[in-house]
């Protein structure tokens, strides 16, 4: 219980952020449409909806780094965590009270994506709803690398390091704006081992309801959404218990 | 019963002894004002009581629950008003308060909230979010936090630090309502708070105890009539 009354005051605290509502659910929106209208417009179908849109819902995810990492920055420099470190919460309480909200807002944020790319063409159905379900783990992901981060580093630097560096390597890494294959070699290579490409590819095989090519891609994100929640956990812990 | 006892209670940082063996006794229901200059070691005192430091040596009981042996049941004993306003800033006021309802584990939320509010004036302000109140609402908020909780003994640092000399006497008001209530330890580095407000005063230098009484029994102890003077004295500014 106590656990879920800071989950609700953290989740109130982050939705009542008109920065989060424009970055979480607008801009990735903004993106998709530019893109699909970009790739309408030239003869080759440089950005077909069905693999773009699982991209682009990666890519809107990793602002659940951002999200979790200020709220967590910023409780740690204020006399706020004073009055939360005197009560009779226990460390399970607060990680989990600053990981729980938004897993929901993640889930509606791939949705409302996922739903929005019918305007250009994806075909809504039982895949769109797979897919933001598929999608649910990478969010844990990047809501765990901001756990993380947010009790190592300052508000300003994760803004620096979340608003900017995990972006932009989810863009990159996801596939969203080129396919990997077509570059090869290491890079490709270093791409997979990450997990923001069997990501968006797990989501665009949960949409085509292409069970045979989503587990493959699934695990891999699982591991690292069981890795990086572990070392959230044990950083989170070790800052609240040496507070 | 006493509410806080401590046990040759210690905080060192590397080289530097904060709290040096500290025996403090306060009873229950008493309001006790611990006093000293700046790194006398009240702040880091009162750290220790609440469980925010982990002392170094010795232990502290509070209401008999050891906060080394026992620190979350010692913990659910007290509540803290920190130095800073300690508030969720984008939640209303209700919101605040029912949200230290939830962190403490304590039925009736609404009710509680609903009756606090009536007691300090918060009622008008309930829908207003907390970044939106002026310094001294804040403040009175940062206490109703710690109060709605109910606990038996409450810590006030600092708690009219910055205020202007309304808001400070209105928030006074507030505090000298508490009594009786609560085994209140309020810190603060304004003398006349402390004798206007408290029953007992502590005065700490050099991370020990270094006097305590009334504020009569201060000036008669240090041989002088004004009780700035005895603090000064006590607290080892006007040594030979």
């Amino acid at each position: 219980m106590k656990c879920l009354a800071f989950a609700g005051r953290n989740g109130k605290e982050i939705a009542r952020d008109k920065l989060t509502l424009f970055f979480g659910v607008l801009f990735p929106l903004l993106i998709l449409a530019l893109m699909s209208l970009i790739g309408q417009s030239v003869p080759a179908d440089i950005f077909p909806i069905g693999s773009l849109a699982p991209g682009i819902a990666v890519f809107g995810l990793s602002f659940l780094s951002l999200f979790a990492g200020m709220l967590a920055a910023r409780d740690r420099s204020g006399a706020f965590m004073t009055r939360l470190l005197a009560s009779p919460m226990r460390p399970a309480d607060f990680i989990g009270g600053y990981l729980l909200p938004l897993l929901p807002v993640g889930l509606a944020q791939s949705l409302a994506c996922l739903m929005f790319a019918a305007f250009f063409g994806l075909k809504p159905g039982p895949g769109t709803l797979l897919a933001a379900a598929v999608l649910l783990p990478m969010g844990l992901f990047y809501d765990a690398l901001g756990l993380l981060l947010g009790s190592l580093l300052t508000e300003k630097q994760i803004g620096g390091v979340c608003g900017a560096l995990v972006t932009n390597v989810s863009a990159w890494l996801s596939g969203v704006w080129f396919d990997p294959a077509l570059v090869g070699g290491v890079f490709e290579k270093v791409v997979k081992v990450f997990p923001f490409l069997h990501a968006a590819q797990a989501a665009r095989a949960a949409l085509a309801l292409d069970y045979a090519n989503l587990l493959p891609h699934l695990w891999p994100v699982l591991l690292w959404s069981a890795a990086m929640t572990l070392a959230a956990v044990g950083m989170a812990g070790y800052r609240l218990s040496h507070n | 019963m006493n509410a806080i006892e401590t046990r040759a209670l210690t905080k060192r940082y590397k080289n530097v002894t904060a709290v040096d063996a500290l025996d403090l006794t306060v009873r229950e229901g008493c309001f006790f004002a611990l006093l000293g200059v700046n790194g006398a070691g009240k702040t880091t005192t009162v750290r220790m009581l609440t469980g925010l430091t982990a002392p170094s040596g010795g232990d502290a009981l509070i209401l008999g629950r050891s906060v080394v042996h026992d620190a979350l049941a010692a913990k659910a004993l007290t509540a803290v008003s920190p130095q800073e306003t300690a508030v969720a800033a984008r939640l209303t006021v209700r919101e605040n308060l029912e949200l230290m309802c939830g962190l403490y584990g304590l039925p009736d939320r609404r009710r509680r909230t609903e009756e606090l509010m009536a007691e300090l004036s918060l009622t008008d302000r309930a829908g207003q979010r907390a970044s939106t109140l002026s310094g001294g609402w804040q403040r009175r908020l940062s206490i109703a936090m710690a109060l709605i909780t109910e606990p038996r003994v409450l810590f006030l640092d600092e708690p009219t630090l910055g205020l202007d000399v309304l808001a400070r006497r209105e928030l006074w008001r507030v505090i000298e309502g508490l009594r009786g209530q609560v085994t209140l330890v309020l810190t603060t580095h304004y003398l006349e708070e402390a004798r206007a407000l408290a029953d007992e005063i502590g005065i700490m230098a050099g991370g020990k105890l270094a006097a305590r009484g009334t504020a009569d029994e201060l000036c008669k102890l240090a041989g002088v009539t004004a009780f700035e003077d005895a603090f000064v004295k006590l607290a080892g500014g006007d040594e030979p």
